[in-house]
This record gives C-alpha cells, structure tokens and sequence, in this order.
C-alpha cells in the first residue's frame, strides 16, 4: 500500500499541490486522472522521490520514503518499476540489455537465469522477436512494452505509469491497458497510473482520484466516474463529442 | 554536490568495469586521430616559425629543435591538447548526458535506485584522468616528430642539428609538469561537462545550449588553472 499522507509542493510561490491525501491499494489500478497542468504529474514525481514534497509524507507499506536517507530511498526504489511517458529506455543498449539492466544491476543471476527472465519479461508484454533492436528501430508501442518488461523484471512491489498512452493509437492503447491491468491482478502489485485518456479511465479504473488545480476534489472508480457530480469531473469525463453522446 | 554524489554509492564493480572500457574506448581511442593529426602539425609549424625567426648568426641553429622541444613539451601538448579535447570530448560527454536527462533516462536510472551521477560520471571521468596523460605523451611525441619532418622536407635545418637541439638540455620535469597538468584539465573537462549535461532542462535546444557551455566554462576553467598550475610547478 502507498499512503499519501497531507502533501504539498511549491515550486517558488506557486502551489502546485495543496495538502493531497490519497491510499493505493495493491492488487488495483489507481489512477490519477485531471487535466493537463493540473498537477498529477509533480504528484507522480514526488511519490517516486523525482521531487521533494514541500510538506507531507509519502509511505510503502508503512515506510517513511520522503523524509528518509538516500541509503534507504534506493532501497524502497528497487522495489518501485516505474514506465515513463516516452518510454525512457537506454538508447545505447538494445532491447535485450534494457530488461536485463535491472537484473544485472541488483541480481547476481547467471547468464542462462538472466537470459530466461528477460525471455520470461519480453514474452510477457508479447514481445519475443526484438531481442537485437536498439530502441530508435521500434515504434512508440513497442517501446511502451519494452518499458513495461524492464519495470517488471525485478518483480516490483509497486508500479508507476506516467501517460501509459500519450502518443499511441486506440488499439495500441488498449494493449498497453490490459497489459496494466494483467499485471496488476497477476503480481499484486500497487499500480498508480498518470493518465488523462478516458478510455484507459473506464477500462482499468479500481480506484481513480481526479486532481484540480493541485487538489484532489473528487475520489471513485470507473464506474461512479459517470455520475460524479463535481463539475471539474463532469467537464473532464465529458469534454469529447463521443463522451457526451454515449452517456447523457 | 554532483561531485560528492559521483563518488558516493558507485555502481557494481562489473558495470564500472564495462562502462569504463567504453569510455576508454570513447574520450580515448576517439581522440587518437585529431590528437595526432593537431600534434603533427602544429609541431611542423612551430619548428618552421622559429627558423623563419631565428635568423641571427650568434644564435646556434640548434635552437630551433630546442626552443620546439619547449614549446611542444611545456605548453602545446597539455595545454592546447586540452583546450583540444574540451571541444571534442566536453561536448560529446554534455550531450550525451544532456540527452539521457531529458529523455528521462537518468530520471529511470534513479527510480531503480542506481546512483546515476556515479553510473554515468564516474567512468568518463577515471577513464580521462587515465588517457589524457597517454595522449599528451604521444602528442608531445608527435609534435617533435613533426617539427623533424618538417626539417626534412623545407630543408630548413639539417635533421643532425635538430635533433641535437631536441636532446639539448632537456629536463624530465617538463614532461612530469605536462603529465600534472593533463590529469587536472581532464579533470576539469569531464566533470564541468558532466555537470552541464546532467542538469539540462527542457529540449534539445537547451542540450545544445548547454553543450556549447560545457566547451565554453572548460575551456576557461582550462586557462585559469594553466596559469595557476605553471606559477606553482615552474616557479
């Protein structure tokens, strides 16, 4: 479980987050959803320790991370996988040597035990064949795997996605979605996804947390999305022609 | 800071290991061709400047290969050697870096709790301090070689007489005062252009801003600390 415990974050004067509480539960896809600049990303970036809070406490499973060591930081961190917006695999290594940067860092495997999980990974997010390729040889929707195979190979406890689906297109996104969703359910892990795309909302949303201007003003799940009564909500969950027609 | 957390936490000994080699391979292997290409004619052209200037007969002719040998030895192959490197290496190593921070390579690096200043800084650096001293060796040979060739060719000097002012007084300590000097500005070039590229923000314009900074900031670090390093060795 991640608890958020009365966060904030200033950057200068400007408030960026005002006193956030949230909980993820393991085994759920927790999404944070809010329009652009609404702050869900500088939320993000403080529960993976990318930035510093101005106030409050971020726990794992009951363990302080904001305000620990940096030698008890990276030891919460090899039990964090995180997959970023545009991917951020290791352009000088190939597909092969990111997932199995991880397990080569932190492990002691042999060479076959290493070769069997970055198999096991890449067979996972049903990519067997780009062993060899450099990440400039694979499309967006490749690489959004290969990120997710590299953030599950040291079987993480809690899992981050930032924008799982920003630049892919509706098929690939419903890939990426079930495959968060897979995964989640499978290694019962504490997923937190940073999304604004309503069909990743509806698809994978067990708990969903919608931030306005830095404050969490409505909390529910995919199916009391629809019917929230915050207008900030309404006027996210409907801004789309398609939205409006198939629900009111 | 960013010093400070190079040399905390490094990464496993086998990843220093691969890196390091890479890195060799990169800042020193890389560096070969334009080092010996520079040397070689910068050599052959001081060598012709000081014939073209030392037209005195009270002045031995020797002096040409000896006024070269100084040139080459105290200033040419550490300093401008580095000056050299910095726009080469120092802006090679500031976009590389620069790149890795704004396609979140780094931010990934550290979410898996590896020290990315110590993954990423720590083998260029250690690999710079280790081949810049080698190729200000090789440059300095390559520079008197140059001057000899240029000897042989111009028929300026008889090469016999060159080479007697090359051996002429020499003293070790140049070459130990040239050593010294390149460790620092290796120093110097690694780490002001790991610091640049480490913390870019924005795009790729602002890796390219901060590239041509690297150089810039190096290059004047490398000029200060010439003048610092000769007043305290040579004085």
């Amino acid at each position: 479980m991640i608890e958020i415990i009365g966060l904030y974050k200033n950057f200068g004067d400007k408030e960026i987050l005002t006193n956030v509480n949230l909980t993820f539960e393991e085994g759920k896809t927790n999404l944070i959803i809010g329009q652009s600049g609404s702050g869900k990303t500088v939320l993000m970036k403080c529960a993976v320790g990318l930035e510093t809070p101005t106030k409050g406490e971020i726990l794992y499973s009951g363990r302080p991370f904001t305000h620990s060591s940096l030698e008890e930081k990276m030891a919460i961190r090899k039990e964090i996988g995180m997959v970023f917006q545009g991917g951020a695999l290791f352009d000088s290594m190939t597909v092969e040597e990111n997932v199995a940067f991880p397990l080569r860092m932190f492990t002691n495997m042999s060479k076959s035990e290493l070769d069997d999980r970055v198999n096991f990974c890449l067979n996972r997010v049903n990519l067997p064949q780009a062993h060899a390729k450099y990440p400039a040889e694979i499309s967006g929707g490749m690489k959004k795997r290969v990120a997710i195979a590299r953030a599950i190979a040291l079987n993480p406890k809690y899992l981050f996605f930032d924008e799982p689906n920003s630049g892919l297109d509706p098929r690939t996104s419903l890939v990426i979605d079930a495959l968060i969703q897979e995964i989640t359910q499978e290694y019962k892990t504490v997923t937190v996804v940073n999304t604004h795309d309503m069909n990743s909302v509806l698809e994978i949303g067990d708990h969903i947390a919608f931030i306005f201007k830095g404050n969490v003003v409505w909390t529910g799940d995919s199916n009391t999305i629809i019917t929230a009564e915050v207008p900030e909500v309404r006027d996210f969950v409907f801004a789309t022609p398609l939205m409006k027609k198939l629900f009111k | 800071m960013l010093v400070f957390r190079t040399f905390k936490h490094p990464a496993r000994n086998k990843f220093f290991r691969e890196q390091f080699f890479r890195e060799l391979e990169a800042l020193g292997l890389g560096s070969i061709g334009i080092v010996a290409i520079i040397s070689l004619f910068m050599g052959a052209v001081i060598a012709i400047q000081m014939a073209a200037n030392i037209d005195n007969p009270l002045i031995p002719r020797e002096t040409i290969g000896y006024a070269t040998r100084e040139s080459v030895f105290l200033e040419f192959s550490s300093t401008v050697v580095a000056l050299i490197l910095a726009g080469k290496v120092g802006s090679s190593i500031a976009s590389e870096i620069g790149t890795m921070r704004v396609t979140e390579q780094i931010d990934a690096l550290e979410i898996m709790g590896v020290n990315s200043a110590s993954y990423l800084i720590l083998p260029k650096i250690t690999a710079s301090l280790l081949i810049n001293p080698i190729l200000t060796l090789m440059s300095m040979f390559l520079g008197v070689l140059g001057g000899y060739l240029a000897c042989l060719v111009t028929g300026m000097l008889d090469p016999p007489s060159y080479l007697t002012g090359l051996l002429f007084d020499f003293r070790p300590f140049n070459v130990v005062y040239s050593i010294i000097k390149s460790i620092v500005f290796a120093f110097i070039i690694t780490s002001i252009s790991a610091y640049r590229g480490y913390y870019v923000e924005g795009g790729s314009r602002e890796v390219g801003e901060n590239s041509t900074k690297a150089v810039v900031n190096a290059s004047i670090a490398i000029l200060f600390w010439n003048l610092i390093l000769t007043r305290i060795l040579l004085l």
